[in-house]
C-alpha cells in the first residue's frame, strides 16, 4: 500500500513537472488574481466603485461595445451602483433612442427613458465589424460570466472563474512581445497574453492614465479604471448577486436549524428500536 | 396492491369514499404502514431525495416555461430576462439548473448503492430495469433542457450529440435530418426539444410510479441482503423512515442551496453565457459533468459507429446486470473481493468523468497539448484505459467473481445482525 502511494506521488509530481515544463506561450495566461469587494459568500458590490465603473464604461467602452441586456433603470435598483431614480432619469435622457413607428408610420428619435436598454453603438454586426477593421467587439453584458480568467476544477470551486479578473487583466495586460512572438504577430493586432482567443487582440489599449475624471476624485490611473470597470461588468453580468447571497444566507440557516431538529426527532423516534 | 393494511375508515365520509375509491387504504398500506427493513442505512435515503428532486425540477420548470421563449433569436435573451426582470426568476433558474446536477448526484449514489448491495438481484430485476429506464429518460430530458438557453455549448452540444445518430449505417443521415427537423440544428430543433423537455418529466413521473410499485412487491433490499423473515425485522415506513428520509432530504437541500446561492454557475460551462453562434465553434466542446464518463467512452474509440455503440452500450449493459452477476450473495458487505472491486469501479467511473472533461490530446488534467508523435498520458489515453476497465467490470469480472469468490457467512436474519452490531456499543466494564 505504501509502495502504491509512493508510486502515485511520484507519478503525480512527474505529471505536474511535465505540465509546467510544457507551458507554452500559446496558452491564455492566467488572469491576475486581484481581489474585489464582491468575492466570497458575504461579499457585496462597492457602490462608489460601480458608479465609477459605469462612467468608464460609458465614456470609453460604450464607443464600440454594446450592452444590450442592461437597462438604465437597473442602475437605480437594489444591489447595483445605487444611482437615485432622478439621476437615472436625467442620465437616460442624455441618450437619443430610436422609437416608433409613430402614427405617421415613420420612426422617430426621442430622449432615452429609464426603461430603455443601453443603446448599442452600432446598428448591426456588419456595421460593428466595418468600423473595427473586421473585428467584432463583443457585447459586454455577460463578459465576466463567459470569459474565465483561470481554469481547474478545484481552483474554480474556491476562486470562481475569475471573470472580472480576466477583464482587468486584458485591460492592463498589453505587453511588448518578444522578437520570437513578434514574427507571428498579424497586421493591426496587439500582443496581449491574457486574451482568450489567441495571443493577439484587435482592440487597441482602451485606457490611458487620467482619461476619465471621477466625480468623487478617486484615482484614475489605468489600473484604477480597469478595476472599476471590471467590477461594474461583474454587476451587469450578475445584477441579483447581493439578493442571491443574502437570501442564500437565510436559507442555509433555516435548513441547518431544520436539519438539527429533524435529527433529534429521528433519534427519538428510533430510540425504541435501539 | 392493497398491502399490509388493515385500514378501517373512521368517518362517514371515509367510509363513503372507501367504498368508491379505496385511496386512503392505498396510502396507509403503501406509504404509512409499509413494512420496511429496520437496518436501512443513509445510502437508502437517496430514493426519497430523488423523488423530492423530481418534484423540485417539475415545479421550477413549469414556472420557467411561463417566461421562456423557444425561438433561436429570443431564447438566450428570454433566459436573461428571467434572470434579470422576472421576480425571483434568477432563483427559479438557478434552482432548476443546479437541481439537474443535484438530481444526477443523487441518482449516481442511488445506482452505486444498488450495485454495492446487490439490489438488482432476484426478485428485484424488474425494479432495477425500470430504474435504468428512468436514468435513460433523465439523461434525455437533461440533454434537451441544456439546449434551451441557446448558448454556445447548448448549440454545439446539441450538434455533437445529434450527430452521433449519423453514425447509423445507411439511414444515419436521414435519421439526423429527421431529428433536427431540417439540415442543421436550428429553430425546429429548439422547438421540439422544448416540447419534449416539457413532456419527458411526466413520463419520468409515471416510470417512478412503476419503480415504486415494483419496489413494494418484493419490498426493500437491505444492507445485509438477507430476506425479511418476519415482523421483527421491519418497522413501519412512517414514522421511522419518513423521519430518517426527511432528515437526509434536508441535509441534501443544504448542499443544493450551497450551490444554488453561492456557486450557481460552478457546475455549468462558462461559455454557455455566450449566445449560440453556428459560425463559431468553441475551441473545446464538452457536455455537462454528468455525461462526461460516457463522453470519454465515446472518444476512446476512433471509429465513430463503434464509439457510439460503446457509449450507449455502457448504459444498456446495466439492463443485463442482474444476470451478469452470478453470485448468490446479494450484499457486497459479505463479498470480500467484490467489495474492493466495487470501489475500484467507482474510481474508474470518476476517472472516466475527468477523462471526458478535457481536450483528447492534452496531457491528462493539464492545459497543455501533448506532441502528437509520441506516447503520452493524454485525456484520450486515460479514457481508453478506464473504458476497458469499465466494461471489464461487467464482463468478465462480475460473472467470474460470483463463481470464484467465497463469501463470508451471512447473518441468520436482519434482527440478528442489528442486535450483533449493538453489542459492542455497550460499555464493557
Amino acid at each position: 500500500m505504501k509502495k502504491m502511494l509512493k508510486t502515485f506521488v511520484v507519478a503525480g509530481a512527474g505529471l505536474m513537472l511535465l505540465a509546467g515544463a510544457a507551458s507554452a506561450s500559446e496558452v491564455q495566461r492566467d488572469a491576475k488574481a486581484i481581489s474585489y469587494s464582491f468575492e466570497g459568500p458575504f461579499g457585496t458590490f462597492d457602490k462608489a466603485q460601480l458608479q465609477r465603473g459605469y462612467k468608464v464604461y460609458k465614456e470609453v467602452c460604450a464607443n464600440c461595445h454594446s450592452m444590450h441586456l442592461v437597462s438604465f433603470r437597473n442602475l437605480s435598483e437594489h444591489g447595483g451602483p445605487g444611482f437615485s431614480t432622478e439621476q437615472v432619469k436625467a442620465l437616460a435622457a442624455t441618450f437619443t433612442v430610436k422609437d416608433g413607428p409613430g402614427n405617421d408610420g415613420e420612426m422617430f428619435d426621442r430622449p432615452g427613458l429609464p426603461s430603455d436598454r443601453f443603446p448599442s453603438p452600432f446598428a448591426n454586426e456588419q456595421a460593428a465589424r466595418n468600423s473595427n477593421a473586421g473585428a467584432l467587439p463583443p457585447d459586454l453584458s455577460l463578459i465576466t460570466k463567459f470569459r474565465p480568467g483561470w481554469f481547474g476544477t478545484i481552483n474554480q470551486l474556491f476562486n470562481g472563474i475569475g471573470g472580472p479578473q480576466y477583464v482587468y487583466s486584458v485591460l492592463t495586460g498589453y505587453e511588448e512581445p518578444s522578437e520570437e512572438i513578434k514574427k507571428e504577430q498579424p497586421e493591426g493586432k496587439l500582443y496581449n497574453p491574457y486574451f482568450a482567443n489567441g495571443l493577439f487582440i484587435s482592440m487597441p489599449p482602451p485606457l490611458t492614465d487620467g482619461q476619465v475624471t471621477f466625480d468623487d476624485g478617486a484615482p484614475n490611473k489605468v489600473d484604477d479604471m480597469a478595476r472599476d470597470v471590471s467590477a461594474f461588468l461583474a454587476w451587469t453580468a450578475e445584477p441579483k448577486m447581493e439578493e442571491r447571497k443574502s437570501l442564500g444566507f437565510m436559507v442555509i440557516i433555516y435548513l441547518a436549524i431544520l436539519a438539527s431538529l429533524l435529527y433529534f426527532v429521528k433519534k427519538k423516534i428510533w430510540a425504541d428500536q435501539h | 396492491m392493497s398491502g399490509p393494511s388493515n385500514y378501517q375508515p373512521k368517518s362517514a365520509f371515509g367510509k363513503w369514499m372507501h367504498e368508491r375509491l379505496p385511496i386512503m387504504e392505498l396510502v396507509q398500506g403503501q406509504a404509512l404502514d409499509f413494512p420496511t427493513p429496520k437496518n436501512l442505512n443513509y445510502w437508502w435515503t437517496f430514493g426519497g431525495i430523488l423523488a423530492v428532486m423530481l418534484v423540485a425540477q417539475l415545479v421550477t420548470g413549469i414556472v420557467l416555461a411561463m417566461h421562456y421563449t423557444a425561438h433561436v433569436d429570443m431564447a438566450f435573451d428570454s433566459v436573461e430576462h428571467i434572470m434579470r426582470d422576472v421576480n425571483y426568476g434568477w432563483l427559479l433558474r438557478y434552482l432548476h439548473s443546479n437541481g439537474a446536477s443535484m438530481f444526477f448526484i443523487a441518482v449516481y449514489v442511488h445506482i452505486f448503492r444498488g450495485m454495492y448491495y446487490g439490489s438488482y438481484k432476484a426478485p428485484r430485476e424488474v425494479l432495477w430495469m425500470i430504474g435504468v429506464l428512468i436514468y435513460l429518460v433523465m439523461m434525455a430530458t437533461a440533454f434537451m433542457g441544456y439546449v434551451l438557453p441557446w448558448g454556445q455549448m447548448s448549440f454545439w452540444g446539441a450538434k455533437v450529440i445529434t450527430n452521433l445518430f449519423s453514425a447509423i449505417p445507411f439511414v444515419g443521415e436521414s435519421v439526423t435530418t429527421w431529428l433536427w427537423g431540417g439540415y442543421s440544428v436550428d429553430n425546429p430543433t429548439l422547438n421540439r426539444f422544448f416540447s419534449l423537455h416539457y413532456l419527458l418529466p411526466f413520463v419520468l413521473a409515471g416510470l417512478v410510479g412503476l419503480h415504486i410499485w415494483a419496489l413494494h412487491v418484493p419490498g426493500n433490499n437491505n444492507p445485509t441482503g438477507v430476506n425479511v423473515r418476519g415482523s421483527q425485522d421491519t418497522v413501519p415506513f412512517h414514522p421511522y423512515y419518513t423521519m430518517k428520509d426527511g432528515f437526509a432530504i434536508v441535509v441534501f437541500m443544504l448542499l443544493y442551496s450551497a450551490f444554488t446561492f453561492f456557486g450557481p454557475n460552478y457546475l455549468g460551462d462558462a461559455i454557455n453565457y455566450l449566445p449560440a453562434n453556428p459560425l463559431s465553434t468553441p475551441s473545446h466542446i464538452v457536455p455537462e459533468w454528468y455525461y462526461l464518463p460516457f463522453y470519454a467512452i465515446l472518444r476512446a474509440i476512433p471509429n465513430k459507429l463503434i464509439g457510439v455503440i460503446a457509449m450507449f452500450g455502457s448504459i444498456l449493459i446495466l439492463f443485463a446486470l442482474p444476470w451478469l452477476d452470478t453470485s448468490r450473495v446479494r450484499s457486497g458487505t459479505y463479498r470480500p473481493i467484490f467489495k474492493q472491486i466495487f470501489w475500484i469501479f467507482v474510481v474508474v467511473c470518476i476517472t472516466l468523468g475527468f477523462a471526458g472533461s478535457g481536450p483528447p490530446d492534452n496531457y491528462f488534467l493539464s492545459h497543455e497539448a501533448a506532441p502528437p508523435d509520441e506516447w503520452h498520458l493524454t485525456y484520450k489515453l486515460v479514457g481508453q484505459i478506464a473504458a476497458v476497465c469499465y466494461f471489464a467490470f461487467f464482463f468478465p469480472i462480475l460473472p467470474l467473481l460470483g463463481l470464484l469468490e467465497s463469501p463470508k457467512p451471512l447473518p441468520p436474519s436482519i434482527s440478528d445482525d442489528v442486535l450483533a452490531k449493538k453489542k459492542p456499543l455497550v460499555p464493557a466494564e
